[in-house]
């Protein structure tokens, strides 16, 4: 019996590295469990100098071991350590009632109504202002330097002269914070959308042209579709601003609810932790909004036969 | 209907279908225009006058750039009688894509008069009485091959069922049934500019303009579509102006060959192809075929064509 010199055997030693679920997490779980390795680490350095201190004033003695120790589980200290964190996130998720004013569900709530309110305000006017300034050229010509100035001046300025000028005007709680995330998210959606709606070539407006359609027809069959991926692009980046002005907005006039009051509260009372899980909270509303829109846009590229 | 009634047409009345299934009478004075052949001559005062499909006449257009004046088009004049195919062939600059855009009232001429189909170009373009097929296909890349055939009926208010009906007729009659669900994409270069020229030809429109549309296509694709296009010229019976810069692709499709030249633009000579209507790609070898070649040739050098 010959065996043929090309039956290679087939090779086991890189099947797990190939593996579909492998292949696609293990380099963000790598970077993860690094960064994590990295925090603890620095934990562990930034707090030493105020354990040591501790166990002085106690004038107990203490090895290493329980220096390394006390780092890592310090009630105030200047980095929590992950565990910390974590910890202190899920008692505020789990341990209270969704409704209750130290859940950490009821600030993210309250924060997330402003963000998506500011977020539909600032995208509606974007589109508003990119579809004004592509079709006139006396409306870009006066608009456009106004929209980039009204972005220099920095929001944390803005934010309390906006709060009390519209608490003034009897407007107060989600709408006021709503307007300063519409501020902060209109101009990435009105740019973006001025380059989509600019974005089709001139073979297809000459197309366009020789069957005489409507500037309307135009706008609708040809400078929509074409500004769609621009249109994703900018929200995903409206989004994130918008979340960042809504917390914001909370912290100039001391609001009662929210995660900026979260973070608010925990520096009046000194609860480190309490600032670090309300930032991871922020954190991970952050990316579950970005991949809503990017389901979202998936979905849209699906229908419109993007390559995939 | 009469021409005045069809003008009257509100044209973006979404009942009215454009149907130009007219042959008027259309007397076309028999002005002394200057004979570039004997066969020309011929032809005029032999047969009925014709309709003539465009009539251009002392036309010019003159840019202004950075580098001074640019004779695109000199006082170029031109009888093209219905039913004719007639290719425009010279070197780059020589000015035939632009005559075919003044054709198209993508550009207006400085100087000179031009009627298409007995109105104004922009009138034509109006009532829809061409079809344009570019270089590139521009088909629209979020549409199915399908929709994008569907495109100009839509701009134009055909119903829901013409749409489907001439989509499928169009497709059929370039050999490509099945593909209505494929995005341009999926095609390769030959299929798209295929595609292309059954938008151009979906709204019945008695013109069809094409500039150098297999220009970006191999040369066993583009004798392909040669014999296709000839087949379709002989099924519709259309007025075709071909833009092409291919000698042997103008002798093999025409019945007129209009030779030009750059600097400034003009035409050199106008060139009888007597070729039986049914034509095979055999005929390239022979003698006839070769001396029409020959003449094209001749007129190119005459204007400096192959100068550098």
């Amino acid at each position: 019996m010959t065996s043929s010199a090309l039956s290679l055997p087939v090779s086991r030693a890189g099947t797990l590295r190939r593996h579909r679920l492998v292949e696609r997490y293990a380099p963000i779980v790598t970077i993860v469990l690094a960064l994590i390795a990295i925090w603890y680490i620095g934990a562990v350095l930034m707090n030493l100098t105020l354990v040591r201190d501790g166990f002085e004033r106690e004038e107990t003695p203490y090895t290493v071991s329980d220096l390394i120790e006390g780092t890592m589980s310090a009630e105030r200290p200047l980095l929590p350590a992950p565990h910390q964190v974590i910890g202190a996130f899920v008692d505020s998720v789990f341990g209270y009632a969704p409704t209750a004013p130290r859940s950490l569900i009821y600030h993210s709530t309250v924060t997330l109504s402003a963000t998506l309110l500011g977020f539909v305000l600032g995208a509606l006017l974007g589109i508003a202002l990119a579809l004004m300034i592509v079709h006139s050229r006396v409306l870009e010509k006066s608009l456009l330097p106004w929209i980039i100035c009204s972005q220099m001046v920095p929001i944390l300025a803005l934010a309390p002269i906006f709060v009390v000028a519209l608490g003034a005007m009897g407007l107060q709680g989600l709408l006021p914070k709503s307007i300063i995330s519409a501020y902060l998210s209109f101009f990435p959606i009105t740019i973006g959308m001025v380059k989509g709606f600019t974005a089709p070539d001139p073979m297809q407006l000459d197309l366009m042209r020789t069957w005489s359609a409507t500037p309307r027809q135009v706008l609708s069959k040809l400078r929509w579709p074409s500004a769609v991926p621009y249109l994703f692009a900018s929200l995903k980046v409206a989004v994130t601003i918008s979340l960042i002005g809504a917390i914001v907005a909370e912290l100039p006039t001391g609001a009662e609810a929210g995660i900026g009051a979260r973070l608010l509260a925990g520096s009046y009372y000194g609860q480190i932790i309490q600032i670090w899980s309300a930032l991871l909270a922020a954190a991970i509303l952050a990316s579950g909004l970005i991949a809503l829109v990017d389901l979202t846009e998936r979905g849209v590229a699906r229908q419109m036969g993007t390559r995939s | 209907m009469t021409l005045q009634q069809q003008k009257a047409l509100k044209l973006d009345d979404p009942d009215v279908t454009l149907w130009r299934d007219v042959r008027e009478s259309y007397v076309a004075p028999i002005e002394p225009v200057a004979m570039n052949s004997a066969a020309d001559a011929r032809a005029e005062l032999t047969s009925s006058p014709r309709r003539l499909a465009v009539d251009v006449r002392n036309v010019s257009l003159t840019f202004e750039t950075a580098d001074g004046k640019v004779d695109a088009l000199s006082n170029v004049s031109l009888q093209i009688a219905d039913g004719e195919f007639v290719s425009f062939i010279g070197p780059s600059g020589c000015g035939k894509t632009t005559m075919l855009r003044v054709i198209a009232d993508l550009q207006q001429p400085t100087s000179g008069t031009l009627l298409v189909n007995g109105v104004s170009a922009e009138q034509a373009r109006l009532e829809r009485r061409y079809g344009y097929v570019f270089q590139a296909p521009a088909l629209f890349p979020w549409r199915t091959i399908e929709k994008n055939l569907k495109l100009p009926l839509e701009i134009m208010g055909f119903s829901d069922s013409e749409q489907r009906q001439r989509a499928a007729r169009y497709l059929a009659l370039v050999n490509l049934t099945g593909f209505e669900r494929k995005f341009p994409w999926q095609l390769s270069g030959g299929m798209q500019q295929r595609v292309s020229i059954a938008r151009a030809l979906s709204f019945d429109p008695e013109l069809l303009l094409m500039d150098e549309p297999f220009g970006a296509l191999d040369e066993i694709v583009r004798d392909h579509l040669n014999e296709q296009l000839l087949q379709l010229w002989d099924k519709t019976g259309k007025t075709v102006l071909f833009v092409t810069h291919s000698i042997p692709e103008a002798v093999f499709l025409s019945t007129k060959i209009v030779v030009m030249s750059p600097r400034p633009g003009r035409i050199i000579d106008i060139i009888d192809c007597n070729f039986p209507r049914v034509r095979t790609l055999e005929i390239r070898e022979t003698a006839e075929f070769l001396k029409i070649a020959q003449r094209v040739r001749v007129g190119l050098r005459a204007g400096h064509s192959y100068d550098e």
